[in-house]
């Protein structure tokens, strides 16, 4: 009997089509837009100027506070402009475009494909490569690692949980890491246990990946402490409070933090990425993203370079199809829909997925009976259709009283909903003005 | 059987009887007093409990208005002028007189001058979909067109047009309580004096994009060029962020930035039609 999170959870249909396409490196584009604010927290603060010669790997804007990253050129060439340009939230906002010429890289970057298993950094070094590289988490959310990496005073780490979940359908960036770059993971976890002072990491990985659990569980005795576990497939486990649920059966309290409870989660792409920084000096200015759709000719899996546009790598996948109406940046569950295909990949870009007219359309919204199969579905135990009710009504104290804010905006209730209702629309909506009430009371 | 009736009646009366004096000695003792000019300042309230005013209903602005000392900064909307002037009086004091003011819609894109290049298929309500993205259109800044600012008009005086898909306000019925201001969250409708005889100018825009996305975006985009604010007498014209701006304290309804926007952005209403001038000069105006 595998094990899993215990409330709540949906099964949609996998469509892992791009499961067994191994990661190729997209070529280089012409152009790259990187913006500024790719993360969780205060926009970077630019050092470059128009005009400007740039390297691979380059600082190109700064960190401006505790919760913010660094950003680095992900190419070589010259600064273009710098400019409010449309990026994935749907908004203008500043980006850095450089014209691509040639490929020249920072010549502290280890671009050797050797594999370094020595660790040579202290805790404190590597805390401040992450830092300086600009690492977020991988896994979509985008919070400043470094962050997650500082264990606040009187907080004690027990275990580091690293997710291979992917339980978003259709997305295998994750997968393919894990199956092509599995020792590199391994180091990278080994660094994250030195800065966090355990001697224990597990790996979840859901059970519809067993070719990345028998590798990794195959190569797991070469590095001590760390353990891998299969899991049983159920959406949202890649979520934070459910993996850390189904590996060591212990909840987050409402509001905590995973950290109140002795873990730190960390995604297999994030570690990947320290590893990076760390033994290859490498800033993070490149990552695995999935391309896929039933209609694209090759769904596939590309390293591609931050700032590279979408419409680049559908080109590479096949072209858009005829009939396609949505592409959507992120899994299709939590993932959104962008309004311009030009839009740049940015840190957290895990897939873009494009879907067929037939598939784009919401269905017609019809009446709540009550079945709550929202409730059954919501994995935190909330009750999305009296949510979307206080919502509508504008009854945002209440929302916070019945616990909005756990909402993790997986999707599971909206996607079980028979009467196809907006639900995690208008609770997305409360969830903002909640926040803005909280806000209001602090000052 | 009698006396039994009539120790229940003596009983019943004295007991009634000396209740009676515990109620009265304890609304004796806990009497709030309360100014009775607070009911005749609301009896002279519209009683619509719109907010408008900045209280929490007709009953909280009277209240306010019966204890403040300085009436100047108190005004209702919805009431105007003659209805301030009898809460005034009311109270001993008199009441300036306001310039009435009427909810303006700062956009013109309709589908026919700004292109739909995606398609919206969320619930329907203007904050939620700016959460998602900034606009179906090429502009970032015009109106979605879902309705926010018609769901929460007590007063039924605005509804979204089926042709241009832009919210219209009903001048006669709209109280300028600021309910749509506040609920639209592209900070597109704004409160502007109603001018005499209805009489106004303004900007119909709000795009703060430079000229050339703006003119891309939307073919009646101010594109912030400056001309009209060259050739206004008055000196009521701003231009910032590559948008123009008219005071309407300034503003002497003159009509020159009209006829001088090149894109059409400035909007004259209530202005009688024009009169037809020399061939040449009014085309060339008409056809840019």
């Amino acid at each position: 009997m595998l094990r899993t999170f215990a409330k709540g959870g949906v099964h949609p249909p996998e469509n892992k089509l791009s499961a067994d396409k191994p990661i190729e490196v997209l070529p280089l584009p012409a152009k790259v837009s990187i913006p500024i604010s790719q993360h969780i927290g205060a926009p970077a603060t630019i050092l470059v100027a128009k005009g400007d010669r740039v390297r691979v790997g380059q600082l190109i804007a700064q960190s401006s506070g505790f919760v913010s990253a660094n950003i680095h050129s992900s190419v070589s060439g010259v600064v273009d402009s710098i400019e409010p340009l449309l990026d994935s939230s749907g908004y203008k906002r500043p980006a850095v475009t450089i014209v691509v010429d040639g490929d020249e890289w920072e010549p502290a970057i280890d671009r050797s494909p050797v594999l370094k298993r020595e660790i040579s950094t202290d805790a404190e070094g590597i805390i401040k490569k992450i830092t300086d590289a600009g690492i977020v988490g991988l896994g979509g959310a985008t919070f400043p690692s470094h962050v997650k990496l500082s264990v606040p005073a009187g907080k004690k780490v027990e275990v580091l949980i690293i997710n291979g979940v992917e339980c978003e359908p259709y997305l295998t960036s994750d997968h393919r890491l894990m199956l092509e770059k599995g020792h590199e993971i391994m180091v990278g976890i080994q660094l994250l246990m030195r800065v966090l002072g355990v001697d224990k990491a597990m790996v979840g990985i859901e059970n519809n990946k067993p070719d990345a659990i028998k590798h990794l569980t195959d190569i797991s005795p070469e590095y001590k402490g760390i353990t891998v576990h299969a899991l049983k497939v159920k959406y949202p486990q890649g979520g934070e409070k459910q993996l850390i649920k189904a590996l060591i059966n212990r909840e987050v309290p409402s509001g905590g933090l995973p950290i109140d409870i002795g873990a730190v989660v960390h995604n297999v792409g994030t570690a990947y990425a320290v590893y990076e920084a760390v033994q290859k000096n490498k800033p993070l200015f490149e990552r695995v993203v999935t391309v896929t759709g039933k209609n694209l000719a090759k769904p596939s899996n590309f390293m591609v370079r931050i700032g590279t546009p979408v419409a680049e790598l559908i080109a590479a996948a096949g072209g858009l199809p005829e009939d396609s109406a949505k592409v959507v940046n992120g899994g299709p569950m939590m993932g959104k829909a962008v309004s311009d295909i030009n839009v740049p990949v940015t840190k957290g870009t895990s897939g873009i997925i494009v879907f067929p007219a037939a598939e784009s359309k919401r269905k017609a919204e019809s009446v709540c009976i009550r079945c709550a199969k929202c409730v059954t579905a919501c994995p935190m135990g909330l009750e999305p259709y009296l949510l979307i009710r206080m919502s509508q009504r504008m009854m945002f104290d209440r929302m916070e009283g019945e616990r909005v804010l756990d909402c993790m905006e997986c999707g599971s209730c909206s996607f079980e909903c028979p009467a196809n209702l907006p639900l995690l629309d208008y609770i997305r909506l409360g969830k903002a003005e909640v926040n803005k009430i909280i806000r209001a009371r602090k000052n | 059987m009698s006396s039994i009736l009539i120790t229940a009646i003596l009983v019943l009366s004295i007991l009634g009887v000396l209740l009676a004096v515990v109620l009265y000695l304890v609304a004796q003792k806990f009497k709030v007093i309360e100014d009775p000019r607070i009911d005749l300042v609301e009896a002279v309230l519209p009683g619509a409990n719109c907010g408008g005013c900045g209280y929490p209903g007709c009953r909280g602005f009277a209240e306010a208005f019966v204890k403040a000392d300085d009436i100047t900064t108190m005004f209702c909307p919805v009431g105007g002028n003659d209805t301030m002037a009898n809460a005034a009086q009311v109270i001993g004091k008199t009441a300036e007189a306001k310039d009435p003011l009427v909810a303006v819609v700062r956009c013109s894109g309709s589908p026919e001058h700004r292109k739909r290049v995606l398609e919206y298929d969320g619930a329907a309500s203007c904050k939620l979909a700016t959460a998602l993205y900034s606009g179906d259109t090429g502009c970032h800044y015009g109106c979605l067109g879902l309705g926010d600012c018609v769901a929460v008009c007590k007063f039924d005086a605005i509804y979204i047009d089926p042709i241009t898909l832009l919210p219209v306000v009903d001048e006669e019925k709209c109280t300028a309580c600021g309910a749509c201001v506040k609920a639209c969250p592209k900070f597109i409708i704004e409160l502007r004096k109603k001018g005499p005889k209805g009489k106004r100018i303004y900007v119909s825009c709000i795009n703060k994009d430079k000229g050339g996305p703006a003119r891309k975006a939307c073919q009646v985009a101010c594109i912030g060029c400056g001309k009209c604010a060259k050739v206004c007498p008055h000196d009521a014209i701003t231009v910032e962020n590559n948008l123009a701006y008219i005071d309407y304290n300034k503003c002497k309804l003159c009509r020159k930035c009209v006829e001088e926007c090149p894109t059409g952005a400035i909007m004259e209403i209530n202005f009688p039609p024009r009169k037809q001038k020399v061939e040449g000069q009014t085309e060339s105006a008409e056809t840019v």
